[in-house]
C-alpha cells in the first residue's frame, strides 16, 4: 500500500507521487469538480445572433454524478472541522435525490453513516443508488413533495438530535461557499472571463447564490439569473417554485438581477433535443436551464451565456421525463422559440 | 357517484387549502372535468390543452397508475379512491 510509510521515509509511491504530476487521485472526494464547459452549438445553430454564445457546464461529470457533489463535500468538510460531526454521528437530511447521492458518496468515502429523507416519489435509479453508497433512505408523504420530507426530517432530528448531523443544505451557507470558492472561479476561468450571463436553476439556490456571487467579484456587470419553474404544480425534479415552497435559508433574491420561468413541458422537449441534436443525455432541470439559456440568449446582440447542466441524464429513465419522446422532432425547437418570441412582443 | 380524491399540496390553492375533496363522474376524465367545475383552474394543470394527462402527473385509481389501466378512460365506480401525485417532488 502506498501509505505505509507516511511517518518514516517516504516509499517510491510517495515520491513518485511528488514528482510526477500524473492525474492521480488518493479519494474520491479530489475528483469533485473541474467539470467540462462545453459550447452548444448545433441546437443553437440559427438561432442566435453572430456574437452569443451559450456554454454549459456539465455537472454529470462529479464522481457522484451531480452539481451536488460539490455542496455535500463542503458541508462535511466544515461540518467535521467545526465539531459538529464527528465519529459515532449520523449524517441526516432532506432531499429529492442528487443531495441524497451526493451525502451517500461522501458518508461512504468518509466513514460515517448516512439517513436520507425523501418524498417516496423521487425516481427508483436515484432510490438504489442511495442504497447501493450504504444509505438508508425514508419515505415521506409524495403528496406533500420536497417540503414534505424538510418537515419529517426536523421531526427526526427533533426526536433525537444527538444522534445526527444535519447538514441542512436549504440553510446552510456551505453550500453556496463551495459554488463560490470552485464552480465561479472554474467559470471565470474556462471562460477566460468573457462571461456575461450565468444562469442556473434553483433548488435549495445555493449554485447561483455562491456562483453569481463569486463572478460579481470579478466583474459586477455579469447578469445573474435564476430559474424556477413557472407554477407550484410541475414535473421539474430538483426545482423549486420559490413563491409556494418553503423559502430556503440561503436564498437571497436582491442578489439576482432576475429570474427566468420555465415551463416544464418546455424544459422536457428541451432534454429530447439535447440529446438527439448535440448529443448529451441530461436530467429535466438541465432542460429547465437550456430553456432559460436561450430565451435570454435570444434576445442579446453579443455575449457569453453560461449555464449549468446539473446532472445527467440516466437517473431519469424510468421517469415520466420521457413520455411521448418518439414524437420529438427539431421543428419542436425552432416553434418553442417562436412561441416565445410572440409572448415576449406580447408582453413589451 | 361521489368519489374521494386527494389533492397535493402544489394544487390546494384551489380546493380552499383541502387535500381531500369530492368529485363525480364514471370515468377519470369525467371526474377531473368534474374536479375543475368545482375548483376552477386545477384542470389545466392536470391535462394539456389536448385534453391529454400532463407528463409529469400521475393518477392513481385505488392505487394504481391509470397509465396501466385504461388511461383517462379509467371507469370509476362509488366511493374509490383517487390521488393526484406530482410525478416527482421538486427541491434537491
Amino acid at each position: 500500500m502506498a501509505t505505509t510509510s507516511r511517518s518514516s521515509r517516504p516509499s517510491p509511491a510517495d515520491i513518485s507521487r511528488e514528482v510526477v504530476p500524473v492525474a492521480r487521485a488518493y479519494s474520491v472526494l479530489d475528483l469533485i469538480g473541474n467539470t467540462p464547459l462545453l459550447e452548444i452549438t448545433r441546437l443553437t445553430d440559427g438561432l442566435l445572433r453572430p456574437g452569443v454564445r451559450i456554454f454549459a457546464k456539465l455537472e454529470g461529470f462529479n464522481p457522484g454524478g451531480s452539481v451536488k457533489d460539490r455542496a455535500a463535500r463542503k458541508m462535511i468538510e466544515l461540518g467535521i472541522a467545526r465539531g459538529e460531526l464527528r465519529p459515532g454521528k449520523v449524517i441526516l437530511d432532506s432531499t429529492s435525490g442528487n443531495t441524497g447521492i451526493a451525502l451517500a458518496m461522501v458518508g461512504a468515502a468518509l466513514g460515517y453513516p448516512v439517513e436520507l429523507v425523501m418524498a417516496a416519489n423521487v425516481s427508483r435509479e436515484r432510490k438504489k443508488i442511495i442504497e447501493a453508497f450504504g444509505a438508508k433512505p425514508i419515505y415521506s408523504d409524495p403528496l406533500e413533495g420536497s417540503d414534505g420530507a424538510i418537515v419529517l426530517c426536523r421531526k427526526l432530528l427533533a426526536e433525537n438530535p444527538e444522534r445526527y448531523f444535519k447538514p441542512d443544505q436549504y440553510n446552510n451557507e456551505a453550500n453556496s461557499l463551495a459554488h463560490f470558492e470552485t464552480t465561479g472561479p472554474e467559470i471565470w476561468r474556462q471562460t477566460g472571463g468573457a462571461v456575461t450571463h450565468f444562469i442556473a436553476c434553483m433548488g435549495t439556490s445555493g449554485t447561483v447564490m455562491g456562483t453569481g456571487r463569486y463572478l460579481k467579484t470579478q466583474n459586477a456587470g455579469i447578469k445573474v439569473i435564476g430559474v424556477e419553474p413557472d407554477d407550484p404544480m410541475h414535473g421539474l425534479e430538483g426545482l423549486k417554485h420559490m413563491a409556494s415552497s418553503i423559502v430556503p435559508g440561503i436564498y437571497h433574491e436582491n442578489q439576482l438581477d432576475s429570474k427566468i420561468e420555465v415551463a416544464t413541458e418546455d424544459a422536457y422537449e428541451m432534454v429530447y433535443g439535447l440529446g438527439q441534436i448535440e448529443g448529451i443525455l441530461v436530467g429535466q432541470s438541465s432542460g429547465a436551464a437550456m430553456v432559460a439559456a436561450l430565451k435570454a440568449a435570444c434576445g442579446l446582440r453579443e455575449g457569453c451565456v453560461v449555464t449549468i447542466f446539473a446532472d445527467s441524464g440516466d437517473k431519469y429513465l424510468s421517469t415520466n421525463l420521457w413520455i411521448g419522446w418518439q414524437q420529438w422532432r427539431r421543428e419542436r425547437l425552432e416553434q418553442l422559440v417562436n412561441k416565445w418570441n410572440v409572448s415576449a412582443s406580447a408582453t413589451t | 357517484m361521489p368519489v374521494r380524491v386527494r389533492v397535493p399540496t402544489p394544487l390546494r390553492r384551489f380546493t380552499a387549502g383541502s387535500d381531500e375533496v369530492t368529485a363525480s363522474g364514471e370515468s377519470i376524465k369525467a371526474v377531473l372535468q368534474d374536479l375543475d367545475r368545482r375548483h376552477p383552474g386545477i384542470g389545466e394543470r392536470l391535462l394539456d390543452d389536448k385534453g391529454e394527462l400532463r407528463r409529469f402527473v400521475n393518477v392513481y385509481l385505488n392505487g394504481d397508475d391509470i397509465r396501466f389501466l385504461s388511461q383517462l378512460e379509467s371507469k370509476v365506480k362509488d366511493g374509490d379512491d383517487i390521488s393526484i401525485v406530482p410525478a416527482i417532488a421538486g427541491g434537491y
